[in-house]
């Protein structure tokens, strides 16, 4: 057998070695990948809602000064 | 000095560190994972009872340390929120618990995968295993009850009073192995004293220790910005935020 063979055969336990070495990988993987999707997600809510709502501020404004200039 | 303490309580200021901090800690764990799980898995020799079988300790160990370490940050920062009403203490709470529970998870995944093997076994209902089983139900009750409750500030203290409630499955999981007859093999490594583990195998696991913390780290820093954003959603601050008003 090939060293490269020898390696991955785990001396027989490649069964149990290496869907643990997987499943870490992707929980480890998931944990970065989602919470920068909710982070990225969230910040864009953010966004929307405090330009929304300066705009209402604007518009407020501007409904004050025409009834005072009325 | 009370001024220092002081910013570290103030939510802009977390806000801004956790965001300046977290390329630099998510490098660290990259680098340090990549290399504990090398030299794990090719440069540290093989078990002279368990074969290769035992490389299963790189990423069991850590991740069943992490399991409790997470849960003890997050009792502690709900006792906190209980004490002081620290909001940034719910936060860091709230951040840990999904965290936590992949930990807790890859546990007993992995030690399943490694006792089939070594006990002829999946699983056996034993005081370790049980205990973490329990463990990963109090992640789930935790968020379960953030999730039920409606109004946010009710919500947070029933799952602070739950989170420390909890707390006292820590030691029953740490003592198990002494306290109750088990299949699970009693603690490899300890931070005082002689562990019975060679130099060549102990350097990667503590890597990999290491690794898992710095990973708890980085996530945790992008979980709270994420928490700070949606409490502080209405503050001018966060209005002022380049990222947020930005076009």
């Amino acid at each position: 057998m090939t060293e490269l063979a020898n390696f991955f055969h785990m001396g027989g336990y490649a069964w149990y070695v290496w869907p643990s070495m997987a499943i870490t990988f992707v929980v480890l993987l998931a944990n970065v990948w989602f919470s920068k999707r909710q982070f990225k997600s969230v910040l864009r809510e953010t966004a929307t809602r405090s330009k929304a709502l300066a705009q209402k501020h604007a518009q407020r404004r501007s409904n004050k000064t025409t009834e005072q200039s009325s | 000095m009370f001024k220092w303490i002081h910013r570290f309580g103030s939510a802009p200021f977390v806000y801004r560190l956790a965001g300046a901090l977290s390329p630099w800690v998510g490098m660290a764990c990259l680098i340090l994972l990549c290399a504990g799980i090398y030299i794990g898995l090719v440069v540290a020799p093989s078990d002279y009872e368990q074969g290769e079988s035992y490389r299963i300790i790189y990423v069991h160990v850590p991740a069943a340390i992490l399991s409790m370490f997470v849960y003890v940050v997050m009792a502690i920062a709900s006792a906190i929120f209980l004490i002081w009403r620290l909001k940034l203490a719910d936060v860091v709470a709230q951040a840990s618990a999904p965290i936590g529970a992949s930990f807790t998870f890859l546990a007993l995944v992995t030690g399943s995968l490694w006792g089939k093997p070594m006990w002829g076994t999946w699983w056996i209902w034993d005081g370790r295993l049980t205990s973490e089983l329990l463990l990963l139900f109090l992640y789930f009750g935790y968020m379960a009850l953030r999730a039920a409750i409606e109004q946010p500030q009710s919500a947070a203290r029933a799952a602070a009073v739950l989170a420390v409630v909890g707390v006292i499955n820590i030691p029953i999981i740490h003592y198990s192995v002494e306290w109750w007859s088990t299949l699970h093999q009693p603690a490899t490594i300890s931070k005082m004293g002689e562990s019975s583990m060679h130099p060549s195998m102990k350097r990667p696991l503590f890597m990999m220790i290491f690794g898992f913390q710095l990973l708890y780290a980085y996530v945790l820093l992008i979980r709270m910005r994420t928490g700070i954003l949606q409490r502080e959603a209405r503050t001018s601050w966060v209005a002022q935020l380049p990222e947020v008003a930005r076009d």
